[in-house]
């Protein structure tokens, strides 16, 4: 392990969403610049949560900085709506797909 | 729950979306004080946060078009006036013709258009093949091409106005629905909300899709419902296509976003009226079916998300704008039929100069619900 100790990275520093490179400092701006309350207004105007994962990493972190940084219970916080499909699946497979029969 | 509110306002705007916030913005700089926007969600969250995001001036109607060159006019400075990066992007429309009666109505469409000052062209299906190389255009009789068509993103674009409009005094109430609106003869009131009362006597309907549900609050019926439409995007690419692509043969439009996903929708003649905005897998299978075959090299890229919003669709796809019924200070800016986040910023200054001044233009002339009342309507068939 390298010498980093974590309490002292700067928010800039810290990924919370990956796929769209999202840190800490951009989270807590969209709520304390910007106003935004839950997870998914941030997931709509920061777009955390729109990339690969869809929000599966992203999400509950989200939800954990909402609720300390405005003092909300974890558990009042919803996750965003939820999106079909549950993971990415390659276009051909839906334009190709003959109801389950013959599936490779 | 504490003490609910009752505050007094100079108008009341119903929705936070694309239209909502113009507005507000509009009114507030041109002097209006004590302007509240109520919303039921919150920002964009109905069909402006879901729309393809496409800005347009290829329309069939002079209304239409001449909404959407002028909306393009201020979107192209708009990063700079409110001061956020919307994403805007001038990558053009090549919308496709596939028989001849579509090359027909293409060619009368590009005549009226350039008539009212656009730049587009017909053109051939390898000229097209040329604006996106991996279009496959067979089966395409020919094109037209707009290349100060494009895009913005709506979430930003919408941000953009309201946060705008806060620094000019806008008030807006989230997670605020209105239940009633109280009236006393022909004059407005105040609008009863779940958080309490705002005393006003102009109310603006910027409610999309539930446009007809706040008229009903007045008893009055105008004629625009509400119809599921449907999107999905993949995961990001490199950049292969510039313009946003549209077959009303196939009744589909395609674009890629600016961070590489590919978006693409479809209309479905045969969707109900409904308030349902969830995806459907017939959807799925079907836009992706249609726009493999328009772009084969995208087998392989995976879908990410799918979702839906509303179109709040007019007999004639064109918006209603002005007073209703017998109440000179219940305004409409409504029945956009999917393309109202590309009108919205015109038509706010329309609309705020009619509010504050009292000027009814030509076009709020034009779009005032008495047309509806003619036999003979205009109606925009350059609709997906």
């Amino acid at each position: 392990m390298g010498g980093i100790n974590i309490m002292e990275l700067d928010d800039r520093d810290i990924i919370i969403c990956r796929c769209e490179d999202g840190t800490l400092a951009d989270v807590k701006d969209a709520i304390h610049r910007l106003g935004l309350r839950s997870v998914e207004e941030i997931k709509r105007v920061k777009r955390f949560g729109m990339g690969h994962c869809q929000g599966k990493t992203c999400g509950k972190i989200i939800a954990q900085i909402i609720s300390q940084e405005l003092g909300i219970p974890y558990e009042d916080i919803k996750p965003a709506t939820p999106r079909q499909p549950a993971k990415n699946i390659r276009l051909d497979k839906f334009a190709n797909y003959n109801g389950g029969k013959n599936e490779d | 729950m504490g003490v609910k509110m009752k505050i007094n306002a100079s108008c009341v705007i119903i929705g936070a979306g694309i239209n909502g916030c113009t507005l507000a913005y509009e009114l507030a700089l041109n002097g209006m004080k004590d302007i509240v926007v109520v919303e039921k969600n919150f920002i964009a969250s109905g069909a402006t946060g879901r729309c393809g995001g496409g800005i347009r001036q290829q329309w069939s109607t002079p209304m239409n078009i001449k909404f959407a060159v002028e909306s393009v006019h201020i979107f192209e400075k708009l990063d700079e006036m409110l001061n956020y990066k919307t994403e805007y992007f001038q990558g053009g429309y090549l919308i496709l013709a596939y028989t001849d009666e579509e090359v027909n109505q293409f060619e009368k469409n590009v005549r009226l258009q350039k008539s009212l000052g656009l730049e587009v062209d017909i053109i051939s299906a390898e000229q097209a093949k040329k604006i996106v190389p991996r279009l496959n255009v067979d089966g395409v009789k020919a094109a037209t091409y707009c290349a100060t068509d494009g895009h913005a993103n709506p979430f930003y674009v919408t941000q953009a106005y309201a946060q705008k409009a806060k620094e000019l005094g806008v008030k807006f109430l989230l997670d605020t629905e209105v239940h009633s609106i109280v009236t006393e003869g022909n004059n407005i009131k105040s609008v009863t909300t779940n958080k309490g009362n705002i005393n006003t006597d102009t109310v603006i309907n910027a409610s999309g899709g539930y446009a007809h549900l706040i008229a009903k609050m007045l008893n009055i019926d105008i004629p625009v419902k509400p119809y599921r439409h449907e999107i999905l995007v993949t995961e990001p690419v490199n950049r292969i296509i510039d313009p946003m692509i549209i077959s009303f043969y196939h009744s589909i439009y395609f674009r890629q976003e600016l961070n590489g996903g590919i978006l693409m929708g479809q209309g479905d003649p045969n969707e109900p009226s409904s308030f349902n905005v969830e995806g459907s897998f017939p959807f799925v299978q079907e836009v992706t079916s249609k726009v493999l075959k328009l772009m084969p090299c995208l087998k392989n890229v995976a879908m990410v998300r799918q979702w839906a919003g509303l179109y709040s669709v007019t007999p004639d796809a064109q918006p209603i704008l002005g007073p209703v019924g017998d109440f000179e200070k219940f305004i409409q800016v409504v029945g956009f039929s999917g393309h109202g986040f590309m009108l919205a910023p015109r038509v706010a200054q329309h609309l705020s100069n009619y509010i504050i001044n009292g000027n009814t233009s030509y076009e709020m002339k034009e779009l005032s619900i008495k047309r509806f009342e003619n036999a003979q309507l205009n109606v925009d068939v350059n609709v997906v």
